[in-house]
């Protein structure tokens, strides 16, 4: 069964922006419009093609953020890499009404299926929040009972994503519990001096071992490391840990 | 019928002509697996070759890297998009660990520690094509990246080259492994690009 979620995608469809919202100084969220779009599991991705007046074509993968619905849209959210092809031109140039070519749903792996009753422990790192909000939300409109759980780290309050959505859930605390975590820069008067997350933050602001969640792990490479690291040493089964990365190995600290 | 992108120059180079269609050039090295790192120990490393119904060859870390190596400096193209160029690799290739192994069966399941798994014609891993590799630029090859030793099966797209290999099972028919249980092509040519099953 894992596999019938991809089976159906490899056309090229028209997707026209309806909508666009800036998440922060440099990611935006794009509403777009699917003709014939055959929906989606939470936490899968889309291919979006661009291409020149003369032929050429760049094609990217972005996660899909919105939860899955019937009226024929999603929503990507689009960080802009500082070299980046694509995603400038997603965040910056992209209007209401432009068409864009999409193919999808793509991913049977890292996905949350509405039937999944387990406690759920999602940890994201920057950007790698996108297909956990899709997992949220997915929770949310699904009525699930299934216990969600969000330990969410960014650099400084600034950058964190659908920061008023993620502050309702928050303030209504049995639809998901929330830990923020700053790595750089915190709040005023935050109790935590900012720092990556260690063995403190994963023993008060994950799910104990005992519940055996699944984990979902997604952010730059180095964060997902560190993090699985973490889960498997306070006790987390490897097997129940799924990860997502994107972005260079980087330098080991 | 592409529909053009208001505005949308892309960007080119002459590097990006040698790719294989809808990959672009990155300098980085990604990392993309479906769970935790295993981090390995040498000391219980193994590798095995199973014939279907019995363990036919079977090196420790030890007799392993006495088997005679050799560098390899390939490109790499990722299904997520990216290639790499020009990668430096030392390894043990597939020719030497099947050197004595007779067998009729045509495909292979490569398995790793962590139960990833992953399919291949056997003759696309003979002659030239297949390695396990252990170091890669000239330093031992990290656990992200697949260290102790992962398979590199260049021509293919990256998903093939399991990270952190323990052995490889004949078969007589081919089969599926993880990614191409879920929705990944199951023979994954980049000059095909053949990223989907049903591509």
């Amino acid at each position: 069964m894992a596999g019938t979620a991809v089976l159906e995608r490899v056309t090229w469809r028209v997707a026209k922006v309806v909508a666009v919202h800036d998440e922060t100084a440099t990611a935006r969220t794009l509403a777009l419009a699917v003709r014939d779009w055959p929906g989606q599991v939470a936490g899968q991705h889309v291919d979006v093609r661009l291409t020149a007046p003369d032929g050429y074509s760049a094609v990217r993968s972005y996660s899909i953020a919105s939860a899955p619905n019937s009226d024929g849209y999603i929503e990507i959210t689009v960080e802009r890499l500082p070299n980046g092809e694509v995603s400038p031109y997603l965040t910056q140039e992209v209007m209401i009404g432009d068409e864009l070519e999409l193919r999808g749903p793509i991913g049977g792996w890292f996905v949350w299926r509405n039937d999944q009753m387990e406690p759920i422990q999602l940890v994201a790192g920057g950007s790698g929040i996108v297909p956990l909000m899709a997992m949220i939300r997915s929770h949310r409109s699904a009525g699930s009972s299934a216990p969600f759980r969000l330990l969410y780290s960014v650099r400084e309050p600034e950058t964190v994503f659908y920061r008023d959505e993620l502050r309702a859930l928050s303030n209504q605390g049995d639809a998901a519990v929330i830990t923020f975590a700053y790595t750089r820069v915190t709040p005023k008067d935050w109790p935590r001096a900012p720092s990556r997350i260690d063995a403190e933050l994963i023993a008060s602001g994950t799910w104990p071992p005992a519940l055996r969640p699944t984990s979902y792990v997604c952010g730059p490479t180095l964060f997902v490391e560190n993090a699985t690291d973490l889960l498997i040493a306070a006790g987390h089964d490897r097997e129940k840990i799924r990860t997502e990365r994107f972005g260079a190995t980087g330098e080991r600290k | 019928m592409a529909i053009i992108s208001r505005g949308f120059a892309g960007r080119r180079s002459a590097a990006e002509a040698k790719l294989p269609p809808g990959q672009y050039l990155t300098t980085d090295f990604p990392v993309l697996s479906a769970g935790p790192t295993p981090h390995i120990s040498l000391d219980r490393w193994e590798f095995t070759v199973n014939d279907g119904s019995n363990v036919v060859k079977r090196w420790d870390w030890k007799s392993f890297r006495e088997l005679p190596s050799e560098t390899i400096t390939t490109d790499l193209h990722c299904v997520t998009r990216w290639s790499k160029l020009g990668t430096p690799w030392e390894g043990v290739s597939l020719d030497v660990l099947l050197a004595d192994v007779k067998t009729d069966l045509p495909y292979a399941m490569f398995r790793s520690y962590g139960d990833y798994t992953t399919n291949l014609p056997l003759k696309d891993v003979m002659n030239k094509q297949a390695w396990i590799a252990f170091k890669y630029d000239g330093a031992d090859l990290e656990p992200e990246h697949g260290g102790p030793a992962r398979l590199l099966v260049p021509h293919l797209y990256l998903w093939k080259s399991a990270k952190w290999v323990k052995g490889m099972t004949l078969m007589p028919h081919d089969k599926p492994g993880f990614w191409e249980s879920l929705g990944y092509h199951i023979y994954g040519d980049p000059w095909q690009e053949q990223r989907y099953s049903n591509e």
